[in-house]
């Protein structure tokens, strides 16, 4: 089950390198969330997926899945949901203001 | 057990918090900053007196044992950094009173100042690996809103590269400690050290230690991963560029300190052979930089990236000399980068240019800003009496003693490039024919003269200070050269 589920971040995070390169910003952004569902997954994989019952402790069982990688995951998807809102007001901004998406055409280092 | 440690972090964080309610009562503001600046600056003085009597102080969050709860762990290193945060924290904001204008005063900009100090701090104090990426999440974030404060053209542009950049290396952060945690399983950085040092670092653990190295290379600005600073640092107004360029990077490499000094420290011959050469690449990439703009921004950005190179040759070579090298260097640097982005904020502010072939005479009508520039100038390049002096010395020893002559001779050399860089600055602006007359001028130094000298007070007193700050620094590199001190503190109580 782990070698499916890396073979699948492995795709997740290839996906995310190819639309991060490319020139559209929207397709940035998409591929920074694509990005951050690879590396929770991989958070998720990591720390094992052996069988057990959710860990609550009302659910009386031998042995419960791992809470700590579940808590981290929570944390991190919180933090990527607050910068992509984020980045999407800033691209929102920046697309008023400059009145373009085209990553090429932000170049320069020019002063305003 | 101390509840001082979390002090340092709580202040600033409550200070935030309140600020937030009075978004329109700037003068409410200024006093509420102000005063929890100075009540930050004394919270970690004390601490730093207290490591130093006491040892390492440690606060289990909650009373839970490590390695199962959050610890914040305060050793030596980490206090002396909290110490110089708190410092540049009140001259920051006290370069902002005249500087940043009332728009951006009134949305949130000393809260979220406050909160940018909440995560420098955190991220010095912190002993958890996955609370240290919180951390770095609360400073980035802030970073975020004060790089794009205010909304002008560059910096809308500027700020899309910067955000781009920090979301790929928080990724990779994560997908650090996933590995991390699969390998070990654990996130407490005394326990890893532990369980790294009971395996022995395998070739699996020294990849993971690699990947730690992108992603806090990334933050710092080393190279390979420099690219995104020099653009994105000039886009804000100076009393944010002081404290990004004094602060941010310097977290990356107090990072990388900590996870090659305590945790992998086993593999020495491969992970800080890296080190040191991509030090050499950095500090090399950085002189050119410096050395070629005509920009007086750029010239400043450019030598951030020196100094990381410097201190990170420090760290690579892994001597008790090198180390307290890094350590004192790191210091010297935050301050004095600190107010050499005031200065050149100062001179922006005058002449309303940052290009340096428009200005020149800046001497005639200030001659204390440009003594003061000299002075910072000379110190940045590490002229004995002046704080730039011990660190370079301690690191080029260090260097010499590890047999990594090349390098030590590198850092050596690139001193003199430093010193022509900033110099050029000082013959150009504030030397030569004069260019604008006293009515021309765009602004006046009132008020931006106390900030620039409260860090060059600072800076003077630690060149001749140094006998007195010896013992501290002496503390801290013994406890990242003898990671069992550090485990002692934290594991067994």
């Amino acid at each position: 089950m782990e070698i499916l589920m890396s073979i699948v971040v492995g795709i997740l995070f290839m996906a995310a390198t190819y639309l991060i390169l490319s020139r559209s910003l929207l397709r940035i952004i998409i591929g920074t969330g694509l990005l951050s569902h690879g590396a929770h997954l991989l958070l998720l994989t990591m720390s094992g997926l052996k069988q057990g019952a959710p860990p609550l402790l009302g659910i009386p069982a031998d042995t419960y899945a791992d809470p700590l990688p579940q808590a981290l995951i929570l944390t991190a998807i919180v933090i990527s949901f607050g910068v992509t809102s984020f980045f999407l007001v800033l691209a929102y901004r920046s697309y008023q203001e400059l009145g373009t998406d085209d990553m090429d055409r932000l170049r320069g280092n020019e002063h305003e | 057990m101390n509840n001082l440690v979390i002090l340092p972090i709580l202040i600033p964080l409550l200070a935030g918090i309140i600020l937030i309610f009075f978004n329109k009562n700037i003068a409410v503001q200024k006093w509420i900053s102000v005063i929890a600046s100075l009540l930050s600056i004394g919270s970690a003085a004390v601490l730093v007196q207290n490591v130093l009597n006491n040892g390492i102080q440690t606060l289990k969050i909650g009373g839970w044992q490590p390695p199962y709860g959050i610890v914040l762990v305060a050793d030596q290193f980490a206090a002396l950094l909290v110490l110089s945060t708190a410092v540049l924290g009140l001259t920051g904001i006290l370069f902002s009173f005249k500087t940043i204008g009332i728009e951006r005063e009134r949305f949130y900009y000393y809260a979220v100042v406050q909160f940018l100090l909440v995560g420098v701090t955190g991220a010095f104090l912190t002993g958890d690996i996955f609370n240290l990426f919180v951390f770095f999440e609360v400073m980035l974030m802030s970073s975020y809103m004060l790089i794009v404060h205010g909304g002008t053209k560059v910096q809308l542009r500027e700020s899309i590269k910067y955000v781009l950049v920090n979301i790929i290396s928080s990724a990779l952060f994560v997908v650090a400690v996933a590995y991390l945690y699969a390998v070990t399983g654990t996130l407490n950085i005394a326990d890893l050290s532990v369980r790294v040092a009971a395996s022995g670092q395998t070739g699996l653990l020294t990849v993971i230690a690699i990947l730690f190295l992108v992603v806090f290379g990334l933050k710092g600005g080393i190279f390979p991963l420099y690219f995104w600073l020099p653009s994105s640092y000039q886009a804000p107004p100076s009393a944010v560029t002081a404290l990004f360029g004094a602060l941010l990077t310097k977290v990356g490499v107090y990072a990388i300190a900590r996870v090659f000094s305590i945790v992998f420290y086993h593999d020495i011959g491969y992970t800080h052979t890296i080190l040191a050469w991509l030090a050499a690449f950095t500090i090399l990439l950085g002189v050119i930089g410096a050395i070629a703009y005509w920009d007086v921004k750029q010239i400043v950005i450019y030598n951030i990236i020196v100094a990381v190179g410097v201190i990170l040759f420090g760290i690579a070579v892994y001597t008790p000399a090198g180390m307290e090298g890094a350590i004192y260097y790191l210091i010297h640097d935050m301050i004095i980068k600190g107010a050499l982005f005031f200065l050149a904020g100062a001179m922006v502010v005058i002449t309303g240019t940052s290009n340096l072939k428009k200005m020149g005479g800046l001497m005639k009508n200030h001659p204390l800003l440009g003594w003061m520039f000299f002075i910072a100038a000379i110190s940045l390049a590490g002229i004995p009496p002046l704080s730039g002096f011990i660190g370079k010395l301690k690191i080029v020893q260090g260097g010499f003693e590890a047999g990594q002559y090349t390098i030590a001779m590198v850092v050596l050399l690139s001193s003199l490039l430093v010193l022509y860089s900033i110099m050029k600055i000082f013959m150009k602006g504030f030397w030569g024919e004069q260019v604008l007359t006293k009515e021309q001028e765009k602004g006046s130094e009132k008020g931006l003269i106390l900030p620039i000298a409260i860090l060059l007070a600072i800076s003077i007193g630690y060149g001749f200070g140094v006998e007195f700050l010896s013992p501290y620094v002496t503390q801290a590199a013994e406890t990242l050269m003898n990671p069992d001190l550090y485990i002692q503190a934290v594991l067994k109580e």
